[in-house]
């Protein structure tokens, strides 16, 4: 990212030239301008999140910039005690962990297939499935929920993990197979030649050459999953209250503002918590895996 | 053991198992195919799972929802073409169907326009890689927490009462009075505030991918026309905006598509009120209504606007596989 140079540099020298960097402050100040823009929303929940109910209601977060500040962790203490949030935290990592492992293995299969395999409609099969990418998944609840309700999955975990992995193949298989057709052809034929079959080539030599692709698209689904609030509400919402997600917690807590939107900002970072470290720590992949997919060709 | 947790770990283990199970399996079983047939079978088999989950996730529902789309409440009679007389008949759909078409317009306007000035501005500066994650950190979470940040930004209070929302606040400081978003229908502005919101979170997705095609254009060419004496502009109009064009045209049909789906961001700030429900929304709504003829008939309208999009694309990827 930074090896990009300034192509300022090369301009003809002007007569009597500005220095520098004045001539590039409008630059820095529309940048700078810009980043504090899209920061200030959060920042300001941020700041709320630590600030009493009476502060939050009387007067800006803006002002507790400037003493006497009054911070204090209540806010906190009082969601994780009182609304079922832990619950719900602990409801989220149960959806999101098992429906981010098992489209990867389902997607990992099918791209590799359509990848490498030889076979008559390939490409046609292959568009089929990057097509429906764009079904709303709107249009799919209600034939589900009267498909899973004599089993008595609705409510349950399984029906989320299951839909979700449903929902997330497309995309996978595209991703997948998009990298896996870039591996080099060599590596595989000299593998033929010493007689490997296909599950030692997939799992010996493919896999471990997608791992870039294979983390972008466990990071996506994860943060897909975690942050999604549609398909908990419709497989889990009515009729399993307990089992419900943060995300639909909160979007209940944010609706029935009596409850006290005082306590909505701590409530908020909670469920942005997880995401946000695993995005900062891992945006490297992600960014990778998204443009990689998306510039090529 | 919270049986919870014993589930989570029977998944997380036993389904990659299972499934690495199966594949070896076929994998011996076909050696006792001959040859030829071995490699017809392969590719089917190692299709298998991703179709059961495609078939009965997205292709047997979609088939359901249409059929559902002619019948009646309670999906038992059929009644032909009265789901969508309803639909493009009541006086309520037609302000629904506007705030779905400023959603289309704005959204990819917003986020295409906005991304790709910062990607061109970045690119000149040293701290590009921060600025960058600053930007692109609101598509890490979810719609629910975008709308509660949101809350706090559009927060008002009757005038005379201290304003402690951000924009309301800036008003205030400005010597304006409060305007109450999001809060009452008189208020106009209130579907283009939401569009607001979802552009705030999806602008860094399409910086990212709008930059990394910036960086992958020639720096040769720009130079040598700065050389021959055209402007930032021209060199701009002509030979950036043309190769970034093909990456430009797939970002905003993904935003289109995404803000056909909107659903989350109504769902939680406003709740569809104050003249913000857009198609995505209604349909939860019928459904939550008992009307599943009428739900599954606003799920095809919306399939069906998304369909030309769809082939749009699919265009633009068979020409980019003939390239390759």
């Amino acid at each position: 990212m930074s090896g990009a140079t300034d192509i300022r540099e090369g301009a003809p020298p002007a007569k009597r030239e500005l220095p520098r960097w004045l001539t590039r402050l409008p630059l820095h100040i529309v940048v700078i301008a810009l980043v504090l823009i899209w920061m200030i929303p959060s920042i300001g929940l941020f700041i709320n999140s630590f600030r009493s109910p009476t502060d939050i209601t009387s007067s800006g977060w803006w002002t507790a910039l400037f003493p006497p500040e009054n911070f204090t962790l209540d806010n906190y203490a009082y969601v994780i005690g009182r609304s079922g949030i832990g619950d719900a935290f602990v409801n989220s990592l149960f959806i999101a962990i098992p429906a981010t492992i098992i489209p990867v293995f389902v997607a990992a299969f099918a791209g590799y297939a359509f990848a490498w395999f030889r076979f008559p409609g390939r490409n046609v099969i292959f568009l089929a499935v990057v097509a429906l990418l764009v079904v709303p998944l709107q249009t799919t609840f209600i034939p589900l929920l009267q498909l899973f309700a004599p089993l008595g999955w609705n409510g349950e975990f399984l029906s989320v993990w299951l839909a979700h992995t449903g929902y997330g193949l497309p995309f996978a298989i595209y991703l997948l197979r998009n990298f896996m057709s870039e591996l080099p052809r060599e590596v595989f034929e000299s593998a033929d030649i010493d007689g490997a079959g296909s599950a030692t080539k997939f799992f010996r030599l493919a896999i471990p050459m997608t791992i870039p692709a294979i983390a972008a698209l466990a990071i996506f689904q994860f943060l897909f999953t975690w942050n999604d609030l549609l398909v908990a509400f419709v497989f889990i919402g009515a009729s399993n209250p307990t089992n419900l997600p943060l995300t639909v917690v909160v979007a209940n807590l944010v609706q029935s503002t009596g409850g006290g939107w005082q306590y909505l900002a701590a409530a908020a970072f909670l469920t942005m918590a997880v995401p946000l470290v695993v995005f900062l720590a891992l945006q490297r992949y992600f960014v990778r895996g998204l443009t990689g997919g998306a510039v090529k060709g | 053991m919270d049986p919870r947790l014993f589930n989570a770990i029977v998944v997380v283990v036993g389904v990659p198992g299972a499934l690495v199970g199966y594949i070896l399996l076929i994998e011996t079983l076909l050696r006792g195919v001959p040859g030829r047939l071995q490699g017809r079978i392969r590719p089917w088999l190692w299709l298998l799972p991703a179709f059961g989950f495609l078939g009965v996730f997205l292709v047997y529902p979609t088939i359901q929802t249409v059929i559902k789309s002619f019948q009646d409440r309670a999906a038992r009679n059929f009644i032909g073409l009265a789901n969508y007389e309803w639909f493009f008949g009541s006086s309520e759909m037609v302000s629904t169907l506007v705030n779905t078409l400023v959603w289309v317009v704005l959204l990819p306007l917003i986020t295409v326009g906005v991304g790709l000035l910062i990607a061109v501005l970045l690119d000149r500066v040293k701290y590009e890689s921060i600025a960058k994650s600053a930007i692109f950190l609101p598509l890490a979470i979810s719609a629910t927490a975008a709308g509660v940040i949101w809350f706090f930004m559009f927060l008002w209070q009757p005038p005379g009462q201290p304003q402690v929302g951000t924009l309301n606040g800036i008003l205030d400081a400005a010597g304006a009075d409060p305007v109450a978003f999001l809060q009452v229908s008189d208020y106009r502005f209130n579907t283009v505030m939401l569009v607001i919101v979802m552009a705030w979170m999806w602008t860094g997705f399409a910086m990212v991918i709008i930059s990394a095609a910036y960086k992958g254009i020639s720096r040769e060419l720009m130079e040598a026309a700065r050389v021959d004496g055209a402007t930032e502009w021209q060199v701009f109009k002509g030979i950036v905006w043309p190769l970034l064009l093909p990456t430009i045209a797939v970002i905003s049909t993904t935003m289109i598509i995404t803000a056909l789906k909107a659903f989350d961001l109504v769902y939680v700030m406003s709740g569809g009120q104050f003249d913000t429900s857009v198609i995505a929304f209604e349909m939860i709504q019928q459904f939550g209504f008992g009307q599943q003829g009428r739900s599954s008939a606003v799920a095809v309208i919306l399939l069906l606007a998304i369909i030309p999009i769809m082939a749009f694309n699919i265009r633009r990827f068979q020409a980019q596989e003939a390239i390759q």
